[in-house]
């Protein structure tokens, strides 16, 4: 494997980073100034990305890239690809929130692209120490994003809060990285395996329970969830939309690599923890949004309860698991940043957002066109047909049917009508409540097209991508056990 | 003779200490980050303990990288606690309650 070789497959990390530190010197030059140019170009640049990552030749066979360090597979192409997806729309909707809040500033859109390097790092990783430079890369970004509002005290307290917990959460993954290069003698996923297929003692068990306790709290997995609620609602509107989307992504991808890589043949000593994990995480996120009041509490909720769908997928070990995994990352990317962009849309004359259920009562004779689109991304969070969000609940529960896990699935549907009652509320209080607050402020037409593809892709016409996305999330899925 | 079980048990003595540092204490939040770096240094202490035993670099390699990381999560961590005194006034931990759920 030659050099040139290993940087066409990373082309766009590397290219992505070398943009990023451009604008980052044209940031510092210009101040304020080009904030709004930075932005457009750092969505040119993802959007470049993307169709380059779309288009990068693979046919299948796994490509490794710097001896062994980053793979280049289809799974790694489907998550990159939904990854580059969210920042691009979390980078539109960016600058009227932050203009009407004192000022956009142009670090927001490097930050942005750095958290998308590590991110696309991370998805593709193969090697513990790249792992680790990728996440520490999207997790360091993502702390100054979620304390971006300087100004405002509840953006510095998410900062903070996110930040210690994210360390917390980074130490705990290192720890258990350190046990099983430890008791593997090696830091590369194929190694790792094949050292703990010949012998897995307990301090490997340790290390393997470590690395996923950690990587749970990336991807607020109950019981590691409790800093959610409190980072989305803190953060600003923009970044609580990209924290619900992109690095969610990234890290449950990251997940499912590990798990059916280095640790996928010891399936049995994850399996229970991940089963936990996924029922945890439905009902306490079902059961803990019915008392709150703020829509974006409840939005991380309603994330939490999701994260538990996608981690009954990963439970079943299998490639129709992990391929289910895929499709409904897929869909819930586009039901989190379509209710995002709704929310950041909310918002009175005065530009003071319209954030609890008093705000909303009544919206669908204040602004009618957004409450019906707010009505078709509840229905789809909670996975009522005949919209989107129902298959990616489906095919998760058909890979745990299928995989002998009736009980779990059963629990899980349970679970997901408990979730159904708050998702209806939200509607609710929208259709059938007399209008209280102001009326929100027209939005812009950049704000209008992003939830409108949202909810293209949500209603009933998302079956016409049905098919496409089934071969891509099954070649994902194919890439992982390859090897296996 | 000083085996790797020991360097394990050190490490493990420390890590603990971080986890329990950032949990029990209720006063100071640079106490925190310093608890954080205590658990970075104990997973260093693993990563060469085991590189020395093993024979293999990559140990040593990737205790590297972690001090790195940790520089500039120490940096970045420092940096969100200035905007957060300026604006709170304090940086006592029990005051970090704006939001509650």
């Amino acid at each position: 494997m030659d050099y040139a070789t290993s940087l066409h497959l990373t082309a766009t990390e590397v290219g992505l980073s070398a943009i990023a530190l451009v604008l980052l010197l044209v940031t510092a030059w210009t101040g304020a100034k080009a904030a709004r140019g930075i932005t457009i170009a750092a969505v040119a640049a993802l959007f470049g990305a993307l169709i380059f990552t779309v288009s990068l030749p693979n046919g299948g066979v796994p490509a490794e890239a710097f001896g062994g360090l980053i793979r280049a597979d289809s799974f790694a192409m489907f998550a990159k690809s939904l990854i580059y997806l969210a920042t691009i729309a979390c980078l539109i909707v960016a600058p009227r929130y932050f203009e009407s809040r004192g000022g956009f500033r142009g670090e927001y859109a490097v930050l942005m692209v750095f958290n998308a390097v590590g991110m696309g790092i991370m998805v593709s990783a193969v090697d513990l120490m790249a792992l680790y430079v990728g996440l520490e890369l999207s997790s360091l970004s993502s702390y100054v994003l979620a304390s971006f509002a300087r100004k405002d005290e509840k953006s510095s307290e998410a900062g903070l809060k996110y930040f210690i917990l994210g360390g917390l959460a980074s130490g705990i993954i290192l720890y258990g990285m350190s046990l099983v290069y430890g008791f593997s003698g090696t830091t590369s996923y194929d190694g790792i395996r094949a050292a703990f297929t010949a012998d897995f003692s307990t301090g490997a068990m340790f290390g393997v329970v470590f690395v996923l306790a950690g990587l749970a709290f990336k991807i607020a997995a109950v019981p590691f969830h409790m800093w959610t609620p409190d980072v989305y609602e803190g953060a600003p509107t923009p970044v609580t939309a990209f924290f619900a989307s992109a690095p969610k992504v990234a890290a449950v991808a990251m997940l499912v690599r590990m798990a059916t890589g280095p640790f996928g043949g010891q399936v049995e000593a994850w399996q229970q923890i991940v089963i936990f994990a996924a029922l945890a995480s439905i009902v306490v996120g079902a059961l803990g949004a019915i008392g709150q009041n703020n829509l974006k509490r409840l939005l991380a909720y309603s994330s939490i309860n999701n994260v538990g769908f996608i981690l009954i997928g990963l439970a079943a070990a299998t490639a129709e698991g992990v391929s289910g995994v895929m499709v409904y990352l897929f869909i819930y990317v586009f039901m989190t940043i379509g209710s995002f962009v709704a929310l950041l849309m909310l918002r009175d004359e005065n530009g003071n957002a319209l954030s609890t259920f008093d705000d909303i009562s009544g919206l669908s004779t204040t602004s009618p066109l957004l409450a019906w689109c707010l009505l078709a991304l509840m229905f789809s969070l909670a996975g009522i047909p005949p919209l989107f969000g129902f298959w990616g609940k489906f095919v998760v529960f058909q890979a745990a049917v299928q995989a002998d896990m009736i009980a779990l699935a059963a629990i899980g549907i349970a679970a997901s009508v408990i979730g159904a009652f708050y998702y209806i509320k939200f509607i609710k209080v929208m259709f059938f409540d007399e209008p209280k607050g102001a009326a929100p402020a027209k939005a812009p037409v950049s704000h209008w097209a992003v939830l409108g593809l949202c909810v293209l892709v949500v209603s009933p016409l998302g079956y016409l991508l049905g098919p496409m996305l089934g071969d891509a999330a099954d070649a994902a899925a194919q890439a992982l056990f390859y090897a296996a | 003779m000083i085996g790797i079980e020991h360097y394990i048990v050190v490490s493990t003595v420390l890590f603990v200490l971080g986890v329990l540092g950032i949990f029990l204490n209720r006063k100071n939040i640079i106490i925190i980050l310093m608890a954080i770096e205590l658990i970075l240094l104990a997973v260093n202490i693993n990563m060469v303990a085991f590189s020395a035993f093993l024979g293999d670099l990559v140990g040593q390699v990737f205790a590297m990288f972690i001090l790195t990381v940790a520089a500039a999560e120490a940096a970045i961590g420092l940096a969100i606690l200035m905007i957060y005194f300026r604006g709170r006034g304090t940086i006592a931990v029990d005051d970090a309650n704006q939001m509650k759920g």
